[in-house]
């Protein structure tokens, strides 16, 4: 048994090669996502020990408000006195102790005028200490000046400068420029550590622009004399410092700092392994519809098997042994391929991050396992089904004509209405909130459950679409014969379609919550914001651009300008909670520009000690006109403030609006927003320009009309769209080649049909024509059930979105006729193959085929 | 005694010196060795041979279904080779209708549908009474809407005698068309298709190895180890044996 079924296997390697393939793009998919994770994690390992090397113990103070990785706002690290220094260096067992300022948000302006951008490696602005075994100086010499700096070589060749260039650099304050008097590496010959930039000041000036305070630091790196441990030196330091400043050890920070890079890998891990699960999901369709069909042609030889003895045992067994074979195969090519992406996405993070030097490339065990979990077990449960039916196959069928009856579809039918009944229901509980703490599992199993029941629903719906759309090519007798084709197994049509429906699905469904996103947020602008001009820069990496304040007294001085607001924004602990607030210039101004509407107390003006809050959020913490609230800023001391006004809740303002003044201790004490509202009968084009020569110190920004600003806005949402379109496209050339493989087996089955309406005068134009036909209605089927389950997906999400301010349900028609018409076209390519299979059938050999 | 055979000007068919070798060196195999033939306008033709004998290939050589290794094969006025496979396609599509063995309908397709297909595929309307006629001849009237699994074999079959008829082709080929079917459907078979020769004037050129369905013929031409042998005119079961029992002997031998 054991031969006949590798015999059997070798025979139909082509299309076992099809069915693999999709396998094979899952696993590579999930191999390649551990590879990238697994070698980006231990390059930040490599990078973080050697950021770490000369620093035995660091004392830093705790940071007041506590920032993730994702939050869109860097850390602000609380300055520690220069007297704790002097402390640290009394202690017993300290050789030495070095007062450090480095604090993310030293951007330095280029030749060609714009910011150096980073697209998450931090650039940092820290004070000259000396070269180093880490700093060594590649060019010129250290600062000594106030208006001197040295940068790395990184960041030189960035941007473009050289020692000797006079630049802009901004920092907590706007623009200042500065001589570039040395250019650094460090050892081993590197010109950056992780892809930072540093721009290194003299201590002074780094204090100053860096921290705002001056004779403090960011932290103190102490090394220890001889014969001391760094533990032990951690202690001692510790208890000489007090309980006010966090003490660790060199080997402490640097696992930390590759802890913190790890947490916001394994998300993107996560995100890979994501798009890996949709892979496999049409994978497995895809598999299961090769192993039926090869079931079915195989109804003969299987009878056969069991007239002459065997077991039922024995043909699942063949069958499974079938599976295990095509999913060891593909795991082993899944792996390789994962294994080669992995290393490419790896090489092309650390280019883009600005030169990562990459660890070499790691196959872990996770990768591995992974891999063959993933590929056999897929792979198996894919042909269970099939191997099942073909142990039902009786003894006698093998004398029989294999006509092979229609098995009714009651119930599959009956079976899908219950799977999707449960996606449906699972899906409701995830999106309104039900689900306890598992939302994110709860609707992600609803929409795999409505996904199979969808598909098992297919056979049904499938003869009334499929003759419907076969309809429009019935004109001719090849588009007839295609369309019947296409009807004639209703599974196998309908697993063919669901395949490319999961893509499409979910292609849609993205597509109508992100345009529905867009137009309510542009819709609300549209409606709400009452600037012509809005100053803005669009975000790149951690750090929000921002602008010189002094702009906003110039814009205001310009005549034809009305109103100006400056918007500055930060979290902060409010009332001992986590909160974004804003500041604004001119709260006057802000309440004309955003039609805020009190609903208590007064929102026209604010004194230092008071604040706004938002309708909602004083529902939700008992807050009312008079409450008094202590907020705690990213800088300075705690202050309480008193609630003099609430306004109705706003999707443009923060929850939280606090006076001007308030702003100076917030991370960016810049305005990062700015509205500008003019006068009646003033023309746009007259004030622009004026406003973009006052800006030209602030390049991080710019000042665009009100469409131009909400395009901005939205336009970030069409980023992700793109992305998510590509990682989807997979899952749509896993289902295209679904199609090549059904029609491949399809052409091979219907040979002696083929070959007689050759013979009876069927050109080869025409016969391949029929063949296309069969494979458009079947393409266009998936595109079509695919658009209306992601439009109702995508409308089920929207709508328990409603409280978060999406109200517009837009559904994109233009987008879903483009997938029609994609699938249309995906059906003629993947029709291409085995239609020239087909029309190239011996005539004569076909007649006789058996 | 290889003469050509049934010299009549008006040949629906001709073959003339064909010879037809498959593969090459010791794996060689002379199928037909220069058979010259012709077969005439509405006249009921069997060829007749023992298995191997070359009698398939022949027919198959005819109707443009094989190419030939050497000599020429006509269709009416037409050279069969040399066309391409545009010109082949054509030519069976409106000059030639086929029988198989294996009935060969299209299960997708009613009774009806695959009665008419040849004329859709040609883009040609039925002739309505014509269409009649055929479909009263082999009795199908209240089986036109049934698909091929709905029926029986004998069913099947006259069904495909119908769509070879049904386009009215210079010449029907009929490979062993009653091979499948029992002693009863094979006969009703065979009557209707020598009834389609005697009223309507059809050509029909049919492969067989049984001497009864030989003897609907008019003419019978004996091939033996890929020449033709022998030739009755008239057959009845009982001529038709004979003259294979004599055939049979040497042919064993030169094989």
């Amino acid at each position: 048994m054991f031969r006949a079924t590798l015999k059997s296997l070798l025979a139909r390697k082509v299309r076992l090669i099809l069915s693999g393939l999709a396998v094979v793009l899952g696993v590579m998919f999930v191999s390649g996502a551990f590879v990238l994770t697994d070698t980006l994690g231990r390059s930040f390992d490599a990078i973080f020990a050697d950021a770490y090397e000369g620093v035995d113990v660091n004392v830093a103070a705790r940071p007041k408000i506590d920032v993730g990785e994702t939050e869109g706002m860097p850390v602000v690290p609380e300055p520690v006195p220069a007297a704790v220094l002097e402390k640290i260096r009394a202690v017993p067992g300290v050789a030495e102790a070095t007062g450090l300022v480095a604090v993310d948000g030293a951007r330095l302006i280029g030749a060609n005028g714009k910011v150096v951008a980073s697209f998450g490696p931090p650039q940092l602005g820290e004070n000259w200490t000396g070269e180093s075994e880490l700093v060594q100086l590649r060019e010129g010499r250290a600062p000594q000046a106030d208006d001197e700096i040295v940068v790395n070589r990184a960041l030189a060749t960035a941007g473009k400068v050289k020692v000797g260039d006079r630049v802009g650099v901004l920092t907590l304050q706007p623009k200042q420029e500065f001589t570039i008097v040395g250019v650094f590496g460090y050892s081993g010959g590197r010109d950056s550590i992780g892809g930072a930039n540093e721009i290194m000041f003299t201590t002074p000036v780094a204090q100053r622009l860096m921290l705002g305070t001056p004779g403090t630091f960011s932290n103190i790196s102490v090394t220890a004399a001889g014969g001391v441990s760094d533990a032990a030196l951690r202690d001692s330091v510790a208890a000489a410092v007090g309980a006010d400043f966090e003490v660790r050890t060199g080997t402490q920070l640097s696992e930390e700092a590759a802890a913190g890079m790890k947490e916001a890998l394994s998300f993107f891990n996560r995100i890979l392994l994501g798009f890996a699960a949709v892979a496999l999901l049409v994978g497995t369709f895809l598999i299961l519809n090769t192993f039926s069909i090869i079931v079915a042609q195989r109804t003969r030889e299987l009878a056969l098997m069991r007239a002459v003895g065997a077991s039922r045992r024995q043909v699942i067994g063949s069958v499974v042994l079938e599976a295990v074979a095509v999913g060891l195969v593909a795991s082993v090519l899944g792996l390789g391929a994962g294994i080669g992406i992995g290393a490419l996405l790896a090489y092309l993070f650390s280019t883009f991050a600005g030169g990562l030097t990459l660890a070499g490339i790691g196959v872990p065990l996770s990768a591995v396992v992974g891999a063959f979990a993933v590929g056999l077990v897929i792979t198996v449960v894919a042909a269970l089904l099939p191997a099942l039916r073909a142990s039902r196959i009786p003894p006698i069928a093998a004398m029989q004509d294999v006509a092979t009856p229609d098995r009714p579809l009651t119930r599959v039918t009956v079976a899908g209405a219950v799977v999707t009944a449960v996606g449906g229901a699972l899906l409701a509980l995830g999106l309104t909130g039900n689900a306890g703490g598992n939302t994110l599992a709860t609707i992600l199993g609803g929409v795999l459950f409505a996904f199979i029941g969808v598909a098992l629903l297919t056979p049904l719906i499938s003869r009334p679409v499929v003759g419907l759309l076969g309809a429009v090519f019935a004109w001719s007798v090849p588009g007839k014969l295609g369309r019947l084709n296409s009807g004639r197994n209703p599974r196998r049509t309908a697993i063919t379609a669901a395949a490319l429906m999961v893509g499409i699905a979910l292609v849609t469904g993205v597509t109508v919550i992100l345009d529905s996103a867009k137009s309510s947020i542009g819709g609300l602008a549209q409606d709400n914001l009452k600037a012509e001009l809005v100053i803005a820069g669009a975000q790149s990496g951690p750090r929000p651009p921002s602008f010189d304040p002094a702009v906003l007294e110039k814009a205001a001085a310009i005549p034809g300008v009305r109103l100006v607001d400056g918007e500055y924004g930060d979290l902060a602990m409010v009332g001992g909670q986590r909160t974004w607030v804003a500041a604004s210039s001119d709260i006057a101004a802000l309440r004309q520009i955003f039609g805020a509407e009190p609903t208590a107390g007064d929102i026209d003006r604010l004194a230092p000690d008071e604040m706004l809050v938002s309708s909602d959020t004083a529902t939700a913490r008992g807050l009312s006109v008079g409450s008094k609230v202590p907020v705690q800023t990213s800088r300075g001391e705690a202050r309480t403030y008193t609630v003099t006004g609430i306004y109705a809740a706003s999707q443009l303002t923060n929850p939280v609006v606090l006076p001007a003044e308030a702003a100076r201790g917030f991370t960016i004490p810049q305005p990062i927003q700015g509205f500008i509202q003019l006068a009646p009968g003033t023309r746009v084009a007259d004030v622009q320009p004026r406003i973009e020569a006052l800006l030209a110190d602030s390049p991080e920004v710019s000042v665009a009309d009100r469409e131009a600003f909400i395009e901005q806005q939205t336009g970030q949402l069409d980023g992700l769209l793109t992305m998510i379109q590509i990682l989807l496209a997979l899952a749509i050339v896993i289902a295209v080649l679904g199609i090549v493989n059904t029609l491949a087996l399809s052409v091979l089955e219907r040979t002696r049909e083929l070959g007689l309406l050759r013979a009876i005068g069927l050109r080869r134009a025409q016969t391949m024509r029929m063949i296309t036909v069969e494979a458009v209605v079947i393409s266009v089927f998936g595109a079509l059930l695919g658009v209306v389950v992601g439009a109702g997906l995508g409308a089920a999400v929207v709508e328990a979105l409603r409280d978060e301010g999406i109200t517009d349900l837009v559904l994109p028609w233009t987008q879903m006729g483009i997938f029609l018409g994609l699938a249309a076209i995906v059906g003629v390519v993947a029709a291409a193959l085995p239609a020239v299979r087909a029309a190239r059938i011996n005539v004569l050999g076909a007649i006789a085929h058996d | 005694m290889t003469a050509t055979v049934g010299q009549h000007a008006q040949a629906a068919a001709r073959a003339s010196d064909v010879w037809k070798v498959y593969g090459s060196g010791e794996a060689q195999v002379v199928a037909l060795r220069g058979v010259s033939a012709e077969f005439e306008r509405g006249r009921f033709t069997a060829i007749m041979g023992p298995s191997g004998s070359g009698k398939s290939t022949l027919m198959h050589c005819l109707a443009g279904l094989d190419s030939v290794t050497r000599g020429t094969v006509s269709i009416g006025e037409t050279k069969v080779t040399g066309l391409n496979d545009s010109g082949l396609t054509k030519l069976r599509r409106d000059r030639v209708g086929f029988i198989f063995q294996q009935f060969n309908l299209l299960p997708t397709l009613t009774a009806k549908e695959n009665i008419l297909l040849p004329l859709s595929i040609a883009g040609r309307r039925p002739d309505q009474a014509w269409y009649d006629t055929v479909i009263a001849t082999v009795g199908l009237r209240d089986r036109l809407d049934h698909r091929p699994a709905q029926l029986s074999g004998g069913q099947q079959q006259r069904v495909a005698c119908a769509r070879a008829l049904v386009a009215r082709p210079e010449v029907i080929f009929a490979d062993e068309p009653t091979g499948n079917l029992d002693s009863r459907a094979g006969a009703e078979v065979l009557g209707f298709l020598r009834n389609s020769v005697r009223e309507h004037g059809q050509t029909i050129v049919m492969v067989t190895h049984d001497p009864t369905a030989a003897a609907y013929a008019d003419r019978v031409v004996f091939l033996a180890d890929g020449q033709i042998v022998s030739e009755l005119i008239e057959p009845t079961a009982e001529t038709v044996l004979d003259t294979m029992k004599k055939l049979d002997t040497p042919a064993e031998v030169t094989r």
